[in-house]
This record gives structure tokens, C-alpha cells and sequence, in this order.
């Protein structure tokens, strides 16, 4: 199909329609707000459920409702109305309830600003509700990518039984490029949803539930590393990347989102000048693309991460280098966007030479 | 040809910037080609200022953000100040000078002044000034063919907003006779 240009926030709601998606449930907030916008329009068309809730923890216990009748769920918000849903979320990674989260980053902390912003990092990978869990989450770089994954992560949620974020910078949710929203992405095999509270088992008497409290400590443990097993198969399964020029670097920039474009710029600009820079993409933010470090060349010796954060992904370059590389950090935070420039400049001063 | 344009067209909010910058990437879309719009948002209100980028080009885009524009088609004098000092040298500079006066131009940019107000009102329309603009952007860079907008107008302009298609395009010929 032809590609048609979409403001990015419009274009995931139609690409969750597409994914699936039976239900949204959401609250507003800059800069994702057209993605509430369109689907209040358009999931009536198709037949779905649309639903603005009074608060980011309704929705999101909305979600989590439907969810557990064995619907296909989507919520989206923004940093500030994601950390209001962190909570939700560990309940749904306890009741082991498939979703999708759309994660439209802004400055923050606290209320912040609403320009674009990767300071959601840890919150994204780490969660911000208690307990053993993880969201499997992803960080896409072009609108494309970004509707592919959105398509994707219906499944994948089904999956895993899991939530699934996809995190996008303000900037992606804002900015308007041509996109496919047909082309084709992988299907997955997916079993029934026997485990649905839906009333529709069949069976007097035999009834499903949805619970994230387990009172006994054998019970719980047990749970636990059920759970645990199922994000071990993500770790391994599911770590997705990119490496661009990266088989003859000597330094690797390391990058996602926006900030990943500009990158690309950067190594334009620097391979010019003779200066052998390569990026890696993490497309997976959790699982962290372990893998992908692992196939860096050994000429290679120093990995600059590049963030509109103050270096929180950069926490985990570190873990995964554990001390093999020397390391390099460079952020912008607040909502600003570093300039291909003022990246290049930092490599150039990285290895030796003068800023231009 | 190989196309690669940056441009970053400013105003005040509610002179149209944003569609203006719209049309570009509607008819770079429409021809194959890849581009970006990307708006500045914020708390932006009529009367205060509004921008957008767009990045066209027939390979991929790589940075999506532009600092360095190629061009710059600013609408009002707070666009200008803002957005004159990053145009490439040699770039093109389009300006609405209707409110403009005793303004010392960069004298390293190919300059194309148009009192875009006088000419829209003379239409009957002060709104239409920035498809003005757009028809000299067009004329000036030679990116679009009049044909490419057109196609584009016929989509924005249908249904309840048919009847502001003549207006629009007679602002998009004044717009290119004027840069020619």
C-alpha cells in the first residue's frame, strides 16, 4: 500500500486499530494527545471500546479489567501519567495480563515540560511499581518502526501474557512522516486466552480469576519464578537492535530514538573527516540488547552513549561492558534535542582531534 | 535530480505556518519522496509564534530535526530574528515584510522580500498570505511543480472548504509571479 503521511501520535492509534485492539482506555496529557484524540473518533467505526477515564489509575485499571476478560488493550499517556500508572502495571505483571502501553516521553522530573525526552528510561526498563517484573519495551527510531512495533506488540503482549510499552520521545508523537500501515510485520502463534475471566468456560462451577496476590510464601516464590522464566525467554528471544558501520569502528555510539537519527547524521559527517564511528541501536530498551555488544568488533575501544537523559541508559552500557571498553556519556535533558553538531564535536574531542 | 531540502517556515500562530509546512510534506509524500514535518508545540497561541521543519529528500532522513536549514520562510520580524542566523550561507531567505522595516538582511543569502499582507488582502483575504509565501518557496527553490500543490489543495480544500480552492491557488500564483 502507499505510504501516507501521519502526524506520529494519529499514526499509532491507527496502527493499534490494525494491531487489533479491542479497547482503549486513556487519560489526557501533552504531547500524546492525539492518540486519544483519533481513536475517539475511529474505534466506534470498527466496533471497539473507547473510553476517557477520569484519572491515568482508572484507566489503567480499566485496562487492567479488560484485559482480564481476554480483550486486546491499549492505553497511552505521557512520563507524569505513565508513573501514575506504574502501579497498575505491576498489577497486571502479577496477574500476568497482556497490554500495550504507548509511552509518548517528556521532560521531567515531576510535572517537567512537554518537549521531547528520553528521561523515561528507567521507568520504562525498571518499572516504577513493586515487585519482580518486567515490561518488555521497545524505543523505535522512525514512525514506521514506531507503527510496525505498535502492530507487533499486540501479540507479543498476547504472548507473553505481559504489558508491552512501546516509548517513543515527544518528538515522534508530534512530527509528521509518510508511513505504511499494511506492510507486512511477523505474526505469532498465539494459544487460546483460556485463562480470560469472561464467564464463558463452558463448565458450571469451573470459573477463571485474576489475581496478583498469592498469601502464601511457597505459592508466591513459585509464581515469582514462573514469571521469572517467562522474562528469561524474553531476554532471549526477544533482544532486538540495529548496528549501523559498526565493523570497522573504533568508537560506537550508542543510541536510540530521535537521538539515533542524529546520529546517523553524525557518522556522515565524522566518516568524511576519516573518523571511524558506528552506532548501536538498542530496539529493545528492556530486554537491553545485550547480544548486540557482544558483536562489536575489537577495534572498537571506546562506546559513547548519546541521550536526551542525564545517563540512565547509559547504566546499562555499563553493566554490559563490565569494563571491557572505555566508556563515553553525552545528554541533553529538559526537552532539548542535541544537535548533530554538538554530538560530532564530542567525538572529535573523544578521539584527539579539535572541535571543528 | 537529487532532492535534499531543509526549511523551517515561522510566524505568528494563527498565520498558517504550520499547513503551509503541511502542503510541503503532503506533496513530497505524494511524489515518493521522504520527508519530516515536525511542529514547534508548546503553549502556543494565535498571536504568538509558531514554526515547523520539514526535511524532503529522496534518500532516507537521518536527523529528523533541522538546524541548518537550507531555507527559511519567516512571516513575521520575531521569525526572522529567531531563524535568519541559522540559514545555511547562500541559503534562500523568504520573508514577509509587511511589518518589516529598516531590517538589516544577512547580505550572504539569497533574499526574497514580499509584502505577503498587501498581496492577500488584494485578493481578498488576509489568511491566504502564506500560500503566498509557499508559491514564492516553491518558485524560488523549483522543489514542487505548481501542479504537485495543487494536487494537495484539492484534498485540503474539498468538502465544506471547496469554495476557498480559487482563493488559495490565485495566492499560490501571486506567490510564484512574485519570486519569479
Amino acid at each position: 500500500m502507499a505510504k501516507v503521511l501521519m502526524k506520529g501520535n494519529e499514526a499509532m492509534a491507527l496502527a493499534a486499530i490494525k494491531g487489533g485492539c479491542d479497547a482503549f482506555f486513556g487519560y489526557p496529557i501533552t504531547p500524546q494527545n492525539e492518540v486519544p484524540e483519533y481513536l475517539s473518533y475511529h474505534m466506534k467505526e470498527y466496533g471497539r471500546v473507547f473510553v476517557q477515564a477520569e484519572s491515568e489509575v482508572a484507566a489503567i485499571n480499566m485496562v487492567y479489567g479488560a484485559a482480564g476478560a481476554g480483550a486486546r488493550v491499549l492505553t497511552s499517556s505521557s512520563s507524569p501519567g505513565i508513573a501514575l500508572k506504574q502501579e497498575g502495571i505491576s498489577y497486571m505483571a502479577g496477574s500476568q495480563l497482556p497490554a500495550v502501553i504507548i509511552n509518548v516521553m517528556r521532560g521531567g522530573p515531576g510535572l517537567g515540560s512537554i518537549q521531547p525526552s528520553q528521561g523515561d528510561y528507567n521507568q520504562v526498563t525498571r518499572g516504577g511499581g513493586n515487585g519482580d517484573y518486567h515490561v518488555l519495551s521497545f524505543g523505535p527510531e522512525t514512525l514506521q518502526e514506531t507503527v510496525d512495533l505498535v502492530r507487533q506488540a499486540f501479540d507479543i503482549a498476547d504472548y507473553y501474557r505481559n504489558p508491552v510499552m512501546i516509548a517513543v520521545d515527544g518528538l515522534i508523537g508530534q512530527m509528521m512522516e509518510p508511513v505504511d500501515l499494511d506492510n507486512e510485520i511477523p505474526k505469532m502463534d498465539l494459544p487460546p486466552k483460556d485463562w480470560a475471566a469472561n464467564g464463558k468456560s463452558g463448565e458450571r462451577g469451573k470459573r477463571n480469576t485474576i489475581v496478583s496476590l498469592h498469601l502464601d510464601t511457597q505459592g508466591l516464590e513459585g509464581h515469582n519464578l514462573a514469571l521469572k522464566k517467562k522474562y528469561d525467554e524474553m531476554v532471549e528471544k526477544e533482544q532486538r537492535y540495529e548496528m549501523i558501520q559498526t565493523d570497522d569502528a573504533d568508537i560506537v555510539i550508542v543510541a536510540y530514538g530521535t537521538v539515533a537519527r542524529v546520529v546517523r547524521s553524525v557518522i556522515e559527517t565524522l566518516r568524511e573527516e576519516g573518523i571511524k564511528v558506528g552506532l548501536l541501536r538498542p530496539i529493545t530498551l528492556w530486554p537491553f540488547p545485550e547480544k548486540a555488544f557482544e558483536k562489536l568488533p575489537e577495534s572498537a575501544k571506546m562506546l559513547l552513549t548519546v541521550e536526551m537523559s542525564l545517563g540512565q541508559m547509559h547504566q546499562d552500557v555499563r553493566m554490559v561492558n563490565e569494563g571491557k571498553r572505555k566508556l563515553a556519556f553525552y545528554g541533553r535533558a529538559g526537552g532539548i534535542v542535541p544537535e548533530a553538531d554538538e554530538i560530532a564535536d564530542e567525538v572529535r574531542k573523544l578521539v584527539g582531534g579539535s572541535p571543528a | 535530480m537529487a532532492k535534499h531540502e531543509q526549511v523551517i517556515v515561522a510566524g505568528f500562530g494563527g498565520q498558517g505556518v504550520m499547513l503551509m509546512g503541511q502542503m510541503l510534506a503532503y506533496a513530497a509524500t505524494n511524489e515518493g519522496l521522504n520527508t519530516v514535518w515536525i511542529p514547534s508545540y508548546g503553549p502556543e497561541t494565535r498571536g504568538g509564534t509558531a514554526n515547523c521543519s520539514i526535511a524532503i529528500s529522496d534518500k532516507m532522513i537521518n536527523s529528523p530535526v533541522v538546524t541548518r536549514p537550507d531555507s527559511v520562510v519567516a512571516l513575521n520580524l520575531p521569525s526572522l530574528e529567531k531563524f535568519e542566523p541559522k540559514l545555511k550561507k547562500d541559503g534562500l531567505l523568504i520573508v514577509n515584510d509587511a511589518a518589516i522595516k529598516d531590517y538589516e538582511y544577512r547580505d550572504d543569502v539569497r533574499l526574497i522580500t514580499i509584502d505577503a499582507n498587501k498581496e492577500a488582502l488584494a485578493l481578498g483575504n488576509l489568511r491566504v498570505a502564506n500560500m503566498i509565501m509557499l508559491g514564492a518557496y516553491i518558485q524560488a527553490t523549483g522543489i514542487f511543480k505548481k501542479d504537485a500543490i495543487i494536487e494537495v489543495f484539492k484534498k485540503t480544500f474539498s468538502g465544506d472548504k471547496a469554495k476557498l480552492m480559487d482563493i488559495n491557488v490565485k495566492a499560490l500564483e501571486t506567490g510564484m509571479k512574485l519570486a519569479a
